[in-house]
């Protein structure tokens, strides 16, 4: 473990006076991303507004290295930390090369007149975030990915050891919130910056973040890893999700399986069933998936969509109690689909069933698009 | 293809700068012409040659030199830096309000020191017979910082620009109003002075009055070059300006106080002057293709010295021999502006 470079202690934060999240304790090293995820208005902007001053702290210390961040000048503090806000800004007349120079202001003379080491900086920062093509582009022509991209520089040039973002991904299409997150993760690497950030994209906060911070109500749900957060329950309980369930193996988001009794039984593996199972919950239908071992990715999928699973150790052949209990749903539903089974030595009760089904008139094969 | 890049670069930078050249050599040349137009058209027309002689030399024809020196001079001078210390004023206060149309007009402060300058001139006409400039400065001062004061606490309630422009026109409403009740009913000779200025002139300036004109706004002009870099800060809006290392709360003090004393002693020596603060600085940031304060300040300045000696020289001249009052010929050219502005920042928002 390095030191921590921006830590809090008993921060208590809120407007005018009235706490809003109590005893809010973190720290990131340098070269660290930490974020902050929870629901919308749960006080995420807050907590970045307060470190950074721009709100008063209503109680407790921001540490920025060894000291106070309420005693360091403010023209100190510009030179260690520098900010990505939501606020759109609207300026008038300025290239994006203007924009990017403004990051230069703690540093220049009373005038702010741009030495040539100050122009050199710009440049790098520029080059650094790949925006130097823009440079003589009117900041407000340019698109949400390209504008995000130039505040980053804006952010670079001011040559930090930090630098905040809120909510930096918003507005962002899928391809420029990635651009945005392996620049970032890519620059703290490099230059060993701490970054401290809230997203929206848990997915994607799992994957870019050292450490993760939870805000929920009036303290903070949870603090740590990745590993130590992104788990199924701990996601449910601070995003409160009822209508889905969130999977905490690839970060992604499943719908709510349709309630009721299977009455659709979904034969499937290596990866088959999936778009079975989607189809299905789009249109309500309850199913059952099976035969299924936890290490098969249909079972990841079918754990959350499916009303039954029905499960098998892996590298065996199948259970006599899964065969059994498949046996009867086979004979319970209506129908029953081979979404694309491979059988080998270990599934070879599977003939079994599916010989079943063909029996009772229910089997279909293939995917959804082939069947009603 | 790199190479190329770079040079195509430093052809933007040189092209950035050759801008700024061209537009202060165009000012400067404008000021020139007019100023020279102004001391030459009048009742009296008088020859470049004699001006000359009677500027550098100080002699020749003594009813000439009566004109040049006493009445034309000083009101050219007093247009030129009246002129610039407005036009300097509305940026402030766009800048302010991050609102292309403010104005110290617009927003009611103009209207405000006209009340109070209004109202010391009746009070101490009436007590001693006459005031002194600083008095009447000091006066406005007063009576803008008063509607400044309205205007911050109604921008607190109301983020809406378009709100806050209405709030200023009405403030603006209520204190022309009052004025002109006031003005009716003092029954003095000298009202007739006051209902020239309260309809704004640069007229009738003697030379002590030039003075304090120039010291108060040149001092108060300076001090808005310097805060430039602040200024610059803040365009990116308060939180980053902060984030930059600006004291934001002291500046906007400063930038409020600023243009309170910009527009204040404008109206104080002249009178209310509508649309300048508008206009010039949105025509300078187009002429100028930039906001930058470093360069928009100075032309801002220049710009509206030439502006309003130009708005001058009109009114003294197109329907010579009554005059116009200055306003009138402002607002002819200014309020066309103002929409321009409005339509284009629509067209943005589409």
């Amino acid at each position: 473990m390095g030191e921590l470079y921006f830590k809090t202690k008993g921060l208590t934060v809120g407007y005018n006076g009235k706490p809003l999240i109590r005893d809010i304790e973190f720290g990131v090293e340098r070269g660290e991303i930490l974020t902050l995820i929870g629901p919308n208005g749960s006080g995420k902007s807050t907590i970045l507004k307060s470190v950074t001053r721009q709100l008063k702290t209503i109680a407790g210390t921001v540490y920025l290295g060894e000291k106070d961040l309420q005693t360091i000048p403010l023209k100190e503090m510009a030179k260690q930390m520098s900010v990505v806000l939501t606020e759109r800004m609207k300026p008038e007349l300025m290239s994006c090369r203007d924009i990017v120079a403004t990051g230069r202001h703690p540093y220049t003379g009373s005038l702010g007149i741009l030495s040539k080491e100050d122009e050199a900086i710009v440049q790098e920062s520029m080059e650094s975030v790949h925006v130097l093509d823009l440079q003589n582009r009117d900041f407000n022509a340019i698109s949400d990915g390209q504008r995000q991209r130039v505040l980053l520089a804006r952010a670079l040039c001011q040559q930090p050891e930090i630098i905040l973002l809120d909510e930096p991904t918003s507005f962002l299409d899928i391809r420029h919130k990635l651009e945005l997150l392996t620049l970032l993760r890519r620059l703290t690497k490099e230059r060993g910056i701490a970054v401290i950030m809230s997203l929206h994209e848990i997915d994607l906060a799992q994957k870019v973040s050292d450490k993760v911070m939870c805000v929920k109500g009036d303290t903070i749900a949870r603090y740590g890893t990745p590993e130590t957060v992104f788990l199924e329950d701990v996601i449910r309980d601070l995003y409160e999700i009822e209508n889905g369930s969130y999977d905490p193996l690839f970060g992604s988001i499943e719908m709510a399986a349709p309630a009721g009794d299977p009455e659709i039984f979904v034969l499937s593996n290596c990866g088959t069933g999936i778009s079975v199972y989607r189809h299905l919950q789009m249109k309500g239908r309850a199913f059952a998936a099976g035969i299924l071992s936890p290490d098969d990715m249909d079972y990841a999928v079918a754990r959350h969509l499916a009303s039954e699973v029905v499960e098998t150790a892996p590298f065996e052949p199948f259970s006599k109690e899964s065969i059994e209990r498949a046996m009867q749903l086979v004979n319970s539903c209506r129908v029953v689909i081979d979404a694309g089974l491979t059988i080998g030595s270990t599934n070879e009760a599977m003939r079994e069933i599916l010989a079943e089904a063909e029996r009772l008139g229910k089997l279909k094969r293939g995917k959804h698009h082939e069947l009603r | 293809m790199m190479e190329k890049k770079i040079q195509s670069d430093a052809y933007d930078v040189l092209k950035r700068s050759l801008r700024y050249e061209t537009v202060f050599v165009l000012l400067i040349i404008a000021f020139c012409v007019i100023t020279v137009l102004n001391i030459n058209i009048g009742s009296v027309p008088i020859s470049v040659k004699e001006i000359a002689r009677i500027i550098f030399l100080q002699e020749g024809d003594p009813t000439q030199m009566k004109i040049v020196w006493n009445i034309r001079l000083p009101r050219i001078i007093t247009a030129a830096v009246l002129g610039g210390g407005l036009s300097l004023s509305g940026f402030l206060l766009q800048t302010f309000f991050n609102n292309p149309i403010a104005g110290p007009f617009v927003l009611g402060i103009s209207s405000g020191a006209k009340l109070t300058v209004a109202l010391t001139m009746i009070y101490a006409l009436q007590m001693t017979g006459k005031v002194s400039s600083l008095t009447l400065v000091l006066a406005a001062f007063v009576g803008a910082m008063i509607s400044t004061g309205f205007i911050l606490a109604v921008s607190s309630k109301l983020r809406n620009m378009s709100a806050l422009l209405v709030a200023g026109i009405m403030i603006g409403y209520i204190c022309s109003a009052i004025t002109d009740f006031v003005v009716t009913f003092a029954e003095e000779s000298d009202i007739v002075n006051l209902h020239n200025w309260s309809l704004g002139s640069f007229s009738g300036m003697d030379w002590n009055s030039v003075k304090m004109a120039c010291i108060i706004v040149g001092i108060a002009s300076v001090l808005a070059f310097l805060l430039s870099k602040s200024i610059g800060a803040y365009q990116l809006g308060e939180n980053y300006a902060r984030s930059m290392g600006v004291n934001v709360k002291l500046f906007r003090t400063a930038l409020i106080l600023l243009s309170s004393v910009l527009s204040a002693t404008v109206t104080a020596f002249a009178g209310p002057i509508s649309f300048v603060g508008i206009a010039v600085p949105h025509l300078m940031k187009r002429a100028l293709n930039s906001s930058k304060p470093l360069v928009v300040i100075p032309a801002c300045f220049l710009g509206g010295g030439v502006f309003c000696m130009f708005c001058d020289l009109i009114a003294r001249t197109a329907f010579a021999p009554s005059e116009l009052n200055i306003s009138t010929v402002t607002s002819i050219f200014g309020a066309p502006v103002v929409i321009a502005i409005m339509i284009r920042r629509q067209k943005e928002k589409q």
